[in-house]
């Protein structure tokens, strides 16, 4: 019974509740299910609350563990605990889910059923993501978010929905792979899987030579390989408008908004604490990529007649600026960047809301067949505006704050920082026109399909004998909770600095800076 | 003959006792009532498994050291009897349904078995030979069991013949062991071969076997009678077959190469490199063209038995081996397990005349009966090294085991494989979930248990690994 009632067991776990009910009914009671998943995630929520209440902020160490050995031969543990680092990482999926769910209330008509049970699988799956400390089990889970979200977007996609899901099983696995062998070399080279124990030994195995620095780089790149994929970095980026267009509404919120963010978070607990030589050494070439992913994805966005791959593609550039400020490797930048992780799975979050809102009306995602949305539908088009602001960074809206530190700390570092060396300033130069790009394309959008002369889809729409109709309650409570935190975030964010910050100084410090 | 003798080989002996009166027993056994020696061949074998549990913890060696019992071959007799129940149960339905209902099915089976449990014991070529007869012969009838199908026929042939070839390499090579070594016995040879300087006679005697062997497990390049073999053999034979066929083929190779040529370990880690490498590279990257399901499974069969071959990469070297044989027996485990599951499913789509055998007949399955797709997309999974899975823990610890051997370049090519092999996998899963189709299935009690036992033990073994881990690690070998 301890071990069930620990508060991070019952958080990862509690959905599976959930599916077990599921898994008794039948499956044209379509409400029924409609309501015990949301329910469910609801329920989980309270439990991440729980451990907020639990939690420490101002303790820069891991909290709330839950640890047992699991295979004792090869040192491998049921480690559970949460930090600085993870903590907003942790609400953001316990939050998102459950909006997610109440947004296919009307989207999914077909297998709910099985829908429900995969999407509450990948909360267990996310969860553990970023709450196990044991590389064996990080890595389960880790591919274990495979299984659902590959269903999610194979039966419940779009038109192309067969060929996204197969490359994003294949893309994500071909990453995973290598970080496999990473593992088990550390596994081997350190005798355990524990993550806390083996930062304690690898510095004995690096200074010795046991570990020589190459090989502490190619591992550097094994465990890159699998996060920049998931993030995705340029030029690893190409799954993911695949991946997000055809993914039902649900699937492309819980992926930009949390999936993604397995990527950024992994560099952060994994590469940064266990190839400390490496990342600084590394640092400047993320960075260059990282600059890169933010130009080119803002340009592409601009390029795209498909609304949901416009904003499939800001996120390659949104990502772009989370990892330019983790790797700037000082505190504004690691702070800005995690801040920005949640400020990303908000705005894009209620941009993928938005967009599947529409669609479910008018089944087009075409931008130029919009037009004039806004006189017919006003409160669409507030709450688009504000998503829309938020994403693209305006002050006082969320966006504004995260990419405000980042490019802080990204100068800090060209200033006299791990960025001197190679790029300097010139990253956060060049990354705060992608700021600018970021409006032009946001605004590009908006105006076309929200101001102006009505578009032909109106009146198509019409024809079938209803008009476009503005968003019901059910809607806006989905969105609400969303537009709440943009501008909590965006006007008072001492409290989720406040949060992270004390575990960030512990993992700069740790650097050798 | 000592009493201390006879103990070592009481499981096999009350087997065989078990399995000759069974041939005259079902004689008299009406035509309609065959189910009936299907039930005293499953007691048979329960009987000889409750023996075989009192054998654990013992270490014996018997008849001149010719026989010889330890942990090792305890796991692998458990392994292969509890196989041999997994064998019966879906051949109950099947045979019947398929019109081959005849009671030597069941004790030819048996022989099979008896083949393979001697051949875990063996600590002597000659030994060695025999059990590979005792094994094969059985096969090669089962094989063709479904005549006058062509097919089968056909698949029994090829079977027996490519089976013999093989089998004349274990005895030439054996043959030549003996000119290098003097004796037969794997102590002897050890002793032999580790004063002065290993002969070349030896290495080549020594690589004859694994060729032999090699046929045994289908290791690329000796796996081209695989494919059609597996396709046109009554797929409950299949299922037995590249399971239980498997598992001995490893254990003749794994006792003999670490017992008796350590000394040669040199060349042969080299040789065994590449041929691991080759398996796995040839086994997964064919299967991506099969649109036969049976094929498919028989080139993933041929993929895995590179996977475990890895396991016997480093055998020479002492330090890592306890730890790579304890991966490799329990990656033989969580493959056997999976093969029966995915087989049984196969089974229970397939229909007279070979139909059904498509991987597009599986489209729609999810839809139908959704149990059964679950069922098949954790063996898939398990297949892939995917969670939550017994295959992934396999694979963990199988990789772990090659890169602590020095191998990592070898355990690199593993892991791209294994992606390779999610592709074509997941088209299984594509069909069930994401294609319309209307499949027809076969519910039959003994089928249904098999499917539902064995994805039980597919996910719940992947939570609670230890005790499996812990048996595995216990199951040395007695080395000389």
């Amino acid at each position: 019974m301890e071990f069930l009632l620990q508060p991070l067991t019952l958080l990862t776990f509690f959905p599976l509740l959930g599916v077990l009910v599921l898994l008794f009914m039948s499956s044209e009671a379509k409400t029924a299910i409609r309501w015990v998943a949301l329910v469910t995630s609801l329920l989980t929520f309270g439990v991440s609350l729980w451990v907020l209440s639990q939690f420490q902020a101002s303790n820069p160490d891991l909290q709330l563990e839950a640890q047992y050995s699991w295979i004792p031969g090869l040192n491998i543990y049921y480690y559970l605990a949460v930090d600085g680092l993870s903590i907003l990482l942790v609400l953001l999926t316990a939050f998102l889910t459950p909006i997610s769910i109440l947004s296919t209330w009307k989207a999914v008509e077909d297998r709910v059923k099985d829908f429900m049970i995969f999407f509450l699988l990948l909360e267990v799956g996310m969860m553990g993501v970023f709450l196990a400390q044991d590389l064996f089990m990080f890595y389960i889970f880790w591919e274990f978010t495979l299984v659902p979200m590959y269903f999610l977007i194979g039966i419940w996609g779009g038109p192309r929905r067969l060929y996204a899901s197969i490359k994003f099983f294949l893309y994500t696995m071909a990453g995973s792979i290598l970080m496999l062998i990473a593992i088990l070399f550390l596994g081997v080279q350190t005798g355990t899987f524990n993550v806390p124990d083996m930062i304690a030994k690898l510095p004995a195995l690096y200074s010795s030579g046991t570990i020589s620095a190459t090989t502490q780089m190619w591992l550097f790149i094994a465990f890159t390989a699998a996060f920049a994929i998931k993030v995705p970095m340029w030029p690893l980026h190409s799954w993911l408008p695949d991946a997000h267009v055809e993914a039902p509404t649900a699937g492309s919120v819980i992926l930009a908004g949390v999936l993604l963010k397995m990527g950024t978070y992994g560099f952060l607990r994994f590469n940064i604490p266990l190839f400390p030589d490496a990342t600084v050494a590394a640092a400047p070439w993320i960075a260059l990529f990282a600059t890169i992913g933010i130009i080119y994805g803002a340009a592409v966005s601009y390029a795209q007649a498909d609304v949901k791959k416009l904003v499939a593609y800001s996120s390659v550039s949104h990502l772009g600026f989370v990892m330019l400020g983790m790797f700037a490797l000082n505190a504004q930048g690691v702070s800005g960047a995690i801040l920005q992780m949640i400020n990303h799975g908000l705005s894009t979050g209620a941009l993928f809301l938005l967009i599947g809102m529409v669609y479910e009306q008018t089944h087009t995602r075409d931008i130029k067949v919009y037009g004039g949305l806004w006189k017919v539908m006003p409160i669409f088009g507030t709450i688009m505006l504000i998503a829309s602001l938020s994403s693209m960074g305006l002050p006082g809206l969320n966006g504004f704050v995260g990419e405000f530190t980042i490019l802080l700390g990204a100068f800090g570092a060209g200033v006299d920082g791990v960025f001197k060396p190679m790029g300097g300033v010139w990253f956060a130069g060049i990354s705060a026109v992608g700021v600018i790009l970021a409006a032009v394309y946001i605004l590009y959008m908006f105006q076309k399909m929200f101001l102006g002369p009505e578009g032909s889809i109106v009146e198509e729409v019409k024809q079938h004998g209803h008009a476009l109709r503005d968003l019901n309650w059910r809607e806006i409570v989905t969105v609400a909770p969303l537009l709440i935190l943009m501008f909590w975030i965006g006007l008072y964010p001492a409290p989720f600095f406040n949060l992270i910050v004390p575990a960030i100084e512990k993992l700069i410090q740790a650097l050798p800076l | 003959m000592t009493q201390l003798d006879f103990q070592t080989i009481l499981p096999l002996t009350i087997l065989t006792v078990w399995a000759c009166v069974l041939l005259l027993v079902d004689l008299f056994i009406p035509k309609d009532r065959k189910g009936f020696t299907a039930f005293l061949s499953a007691l048979g074998l329960a009987v000889t498994i409750a023996y075989t549990i009192m054998q654990i913890g013992k270490e014996n060696t018997g008849y001149n050291n010719m026989v010889v019992v330890d942990g090792f071959s305890t796991f692998i007799n458990l392994l292969l009897l509890v196989s041999g129940l997994f064998g019966i149960a879906l051949a109950y339905g099947y045979i019947k349904r398929m019109g081959l209902e005849r009671g030597e099915y069941y004790i030819l089976m048996l022989f099979s078995i008896i083949g393979m449990m001697l051949m875990a014991q063996a600590a002597d070529l000659i030994i060695v030979f025999l059990a590979l007869e005792l094994l094969s012969i059985p096969l090669y009838v089962l094989a063709a069991f479904a005549r006058p199908n062509l097919q089968s026929e056909e698949a029994g042939v090829k079977y027996f013949l490519l089976g013999a070839f093989s089998t004349g390499f274990v005895v030439y090579g054996t043959a030549l062991v003996y000119g290098a070594t003097g004796t037969t016995s794997l102590s002897g040879i050890f002793a032999a071969a580790s004063n002065g300087t290993p002969s070349l006679l030896l290495t080549i005697g020594a690589a004859m076997l694994l060729v032999g062997f090699g046929f045994k497990v289908a290791a690329v390049p000796f796996h081209m009678w695989t494919p059609d073999v597996y396709q046109g053999s009554p797929s409950a034979v299949t299922a037995f077959m590249s399971s239980g066929a498997k598992i001995a083929g490893f254990a003749a190779l794994l006792r003999v190469f670490a017992t008796a040529f350590p000394s040669i370990s040199a060349d042969i880690t080299n040789i065994l490199w590449v041929l691991a490498a080759l398996t796995m590279i040839v086994g997964n990257v064919t299967a991506i063209s099969q649109t036969n399901i049976k094929r498919m499974l028989a080139y993933s069969s041929i993929a895995h038995a590179g996977y475990i071959l890895m396991a016997f990469v480093p055998y020479g070297n002492k330090e890592v081996m306890s730890v790579s044989i304890a991966a490799g027996l329990f990656y033989l485990v969580s493959y056997a397990v999976t093969n029966f599951g995915a087989w049984s499913v196969v089974i229970a789509l397939e229909k007279a005349e070979g139909k059904g055998l498509e991987i597009s007949d599986f489209a729609g399955l999810a839809k139908k009966y959704p149990a059964l797709a679950v069922a098949m997309t954790i063996f898939m999974l398990s297949f892939v090294g995917l969670p939550p899975t017994l295959g992934l823990v396999g694979k963990f610890y199988l990789f772990r085991a090659v890169i602590a051997g020095g191998f990592t370049g070898l355990a690199l090519i593993g892991v791209v494989t294994s992606l390779v092999s999610a592709y074509y996998y997941l088209r299984v899963i594509v069909n069930m979930y994401m294609r319309e189709g209307d499949p027809t299935v076969e519910r039959e009690t003994w089928l249904d248990f098999t499917i539902v036992m064995t994805a039980i033990v597919t996910v719940a073994l992947s939570f609670v690994p230890q005790w499996l881990f812990l048996m595995a690690s216990t199951a040395v070998l007695k080395l000389f």
